[in-house]
């Protein structure tokens, strides 16, 4: 049904991989929050520079999660494949994640650095799209009972953001320079002081090979749980 | 025009459950075949994947014209052929007159191909009233207009005649006929025996 | 009495069988309670309800008519789409539709073109006085009616799409504003900039060419995805 062959072939490459990719994950992680503790305050900003160490990561792999969402889609509506299929239900769930604590983060962030909560800066608009558009994916697979049909309209939905989510970003980008507001310290903005690289890049290494665990264990954990219906299904028409 | 639908290695499932596997078949001009089966034995299915609406899993689908031509699959089903379902496909809130107008202009003939509908059907004391008015025998024999106002080869039937009492069987079995004769091709999934000769394929589906 | 088969098919044409879909679409959607009245009903709903949540002051209201305009454009665009091919679907009529001279691309662009007739247009028509309403300056009426009309068919295309993949699911309204009004985010931007443009002396120009790209763009998307999503809940 679901052309075992190559999942099966997957299962057994990434068995290994996975908890590989899992320690080296923590490892960077524990590096990497080693270092945004070591290095010095900001000047301007204090302490809180360091929440970028959590933010900007978040907001990279959130994007980058919605692109293996929407490549993965592509996959699976043109070549019909189940795994590609698993693969991109599989990405949406930590791609969200990512993108919550990213706007979460920057949240937290602005309230010292503009004194708001949340600001209408066109990053962090930009963020908070991409999280609606997780949404309105994860919705519509939620919504439809058949589940292949509702993997494939999710498909194309998936591919439909990928394609949109540039012209959306433009939009945003066009809609700030219109507003002009007052030049905020923009997260994650150009001359960041060179001390702050090795924490940085650390984390941002560390969120990439972390979010690559969440999704192989989350395609592992798919591919399983189809075989289990498919096994009840077979056992259905035996019984 | 199709002069042949051939079927080759055919398997179609829904879901989780396989209908079929490996069917051939292959019908001709002039040529009735009834589909019969237990209910969920994929007869609609195969109706469906015939009609292009429904993907098999494997298999193929080909139409060939009198010289043994292949014919373009979206031609030879977006131009000559009719899928007729469970569902008359009418919209309740227009009258019989528009729904079998754009039914028979939409399928690609001319007003005068409605004429002809309305008079093999009995349609004429239908045409003012609005569907939702109508009896599940009457939208049948409106939306078997479209059959007649808009001539195309193949006939895919799916439970015709259910909703239809005995005379109106009757028409349509002649209207069938007329059909065979013009060397159409019929493949019809019925419950009772077609009242004309016809090959039955049997898709069997004892669970 | 004519023999079918016999007959030489004589194909209606594509402008035919665009103009026989197109008719019957409009028909349907004024027939089915009126559904541009109501759209307009319920923008007109909106502008009145906004200066009483935020207060009738014309120095509150004035910078932000234009916004809320297209605020209001966006949400009511999204009132009848839920009815575009559910309905088909559950009638059967998708089918036959799926069996026409014209492919299921076309027939997903004819829908928004008639989304856009039926909804779009009379919206585009109320907008400029809904707009004045909320205090935005008369010499903006031109303009707001006609970004209006454009983002319009951006609106009806990116629609009818959400329409098309929410087919089958449960609570397919409230779905399909989940699913559309992100990518509703273009035109609500570049038709809104261009009123503050202009209100601002500016040219409203590049405002207005990105939204006539956009709605070419979500035109094409509309057409192939629409139709993949269409089949897919056709299978």
């Amino acid at each position: 049904m679901f052309g075992l062959s190559n999942p099966q072939r997957f299962m057994a490459f990434t068995g290994p991989l996975t908890p590989v990719l899992w320690a080296v994950a923590a490892v960077l992680l524990a590096v990497g929050t080693w270092l945004s503790f070591s290095v010095p305050a900001d000047y301007q900003q204090g302490d809180t520079v360091r929440i970028m160490f959590v933010h900007v990561p978040a907001a990279v792999w959130g994007l980058g999660a919605y692109s293996a969402l929407g490549v993965s889609s592509f996959f699976a509506l043109v070549f019909r494949h189940a795994l590609a299929d698993a693969a991109a239900r599989a990405a949406a769930l930590p791609g969200a994640a990512f993108t919550a604590l990213a706007l979460f983060t920057g949240s937290l962030w602005g309230q010292p650095m503009w004194g708001t909560w949340w600001v209408w800066d066109a990053r962090l608009t930009s963020v908070l799209v991409l999280f609606l558009f997780y949404l309105g994916y994860m919705a519509l697979r939620a919504s439809i009972d058949d589940e292949q049909k509702g993997a494939r309209a999710a498909a194309v939905l998936g591919l439909v953001g990928l394609i949109n989510l540039p012209i959306v970003k433009f939009s945003v980008d066009w809609w700030n320079t219109l507003h002009q507001p007052a030049s905020f310290l923009t997260p994650g903005s150009s001359g960041l002081d060179p001390v702050y690289l090795p924490p940085f890049l650390t984390m941002l290494a560390a969120y990439g090979v972390l979010f690559a665990a969440l999704w192989l264990t989350a395609i592992r954990t798919e591919i399983r749980r189809r075989r289990v219906l498919t096994l009840r299904a077979r056992k259905a028409l035996e019984a | 025009m199709i002069h042949t639908l051939s079927i080759s290695e055919l398997t179609v499932s829904r879901g989780e459950r396989l209908l079929f596997q490996g069917l051939d078949l292959r019908i001709q001009a002039g040529e009735a075949v009834v589909l019969t089966g237990a209910n969920g034995a994929g007869k609609t299915s195969l109706l469906r994947t015939i009609a292009g609406l429904l993907r098999p899993d494997a298999g193929e689908v080909a139409f060939h014209d009198g010289d043994g031509n292949p014919l373009d699959e979206r031609l030879a089903r977006g131009r000559e052929t009719h899928f007729l379902g469970h569902q008359d496909g009418l919209k309740i809130s227009r009258t019989a007159r528009e729904e079998l107008g754009f039914q028979c202009d939409w399928l690609g003939h001319v007003q005068c191909g409605m004429d002809d509908a309305v008079q093999a059907f009995g349609l004429a004391p239908l045409l003012d009233l609005e569907v939702r008015r109508l009896s599940a025998g009457q939208r049948r024999r409106l939306a078997m207009g479209r059959l007649v106002g808009s001539p195309r080869a193949l006939w895919l039937l799916d439970e015709p005649m259910a909703p239809l009492d005995a005379r109106w069987r009757a028409v349509f079995a002649d209207q069938m006929r007329r059909h065979l004769d013009a060397d159409g091709l019929i493949l019809a999934a019925v419950h009772d025996p077609l009242p004309l000769p016809a090959r039955t394929l049997d898709l069997g589906g004892l669970t | 009495m004519s023999r079918p088969v016999d007959a030489e098919p004589r194909p209606p044409g594509l402008r035919g069988a665009t103009r026989v879909l197109l008719e019957r679409e409009l028909d349907l959607a004024w027939s089915g309670g009126g559904g541009p009245l109501l759209a307009c009903g319920f923008f007109a709903c909106l502008t009145a309800v906004l200066p009483l949540a935020v207060g009738g002051d014309p120095r509150t209201l004035s910078p932000v008519a234009g916004g809320i305009a297209w605020l209001a454009l966006a949400l009511a665009s999204l009132l009848s789409l839920e009815r575009l091919f559910e309905r088909d679907l559950e009638d059967g009529a998708l089918d036959l539709l799926a069996l026409g001279h014209l492919p299921l691309e076309s027939v997903v662009l004819i829908k928004a073109l008639a989304q856009w007739i039926a909804v779009g247009l009379p919206l585009a028509l109320t907008a400029p006085v809904a707009a004045l309403a909320l205090g935005l300056p008369p010499a903006l009426v031109p303009l707001t009616a006609l970004s209006a009309l454009i983002g319009g068919a951006g609106f009806a295309c990116t629609g009818t799409l959400g329409a098309a993949l929410a087919l089958g699911a449960k609570r397919g309204g409230l779905l399909i504003a989940v699913v559309v009004l992100p990518l509703f985010i273009p035109p609500v931007v570049f038709g809104a900039g261009a009123l503050e443009r202009a209100a601002s002396g500016q040219s409203p120009a590049p405002a207005l060419a990105f939204l006539g790209a956009y709605v070419l763009f979500a035109g094409v998307i509309a057409a192939f995805a629409g139709a993949a999503a269409v089949r897919n809940a056709q299978g």
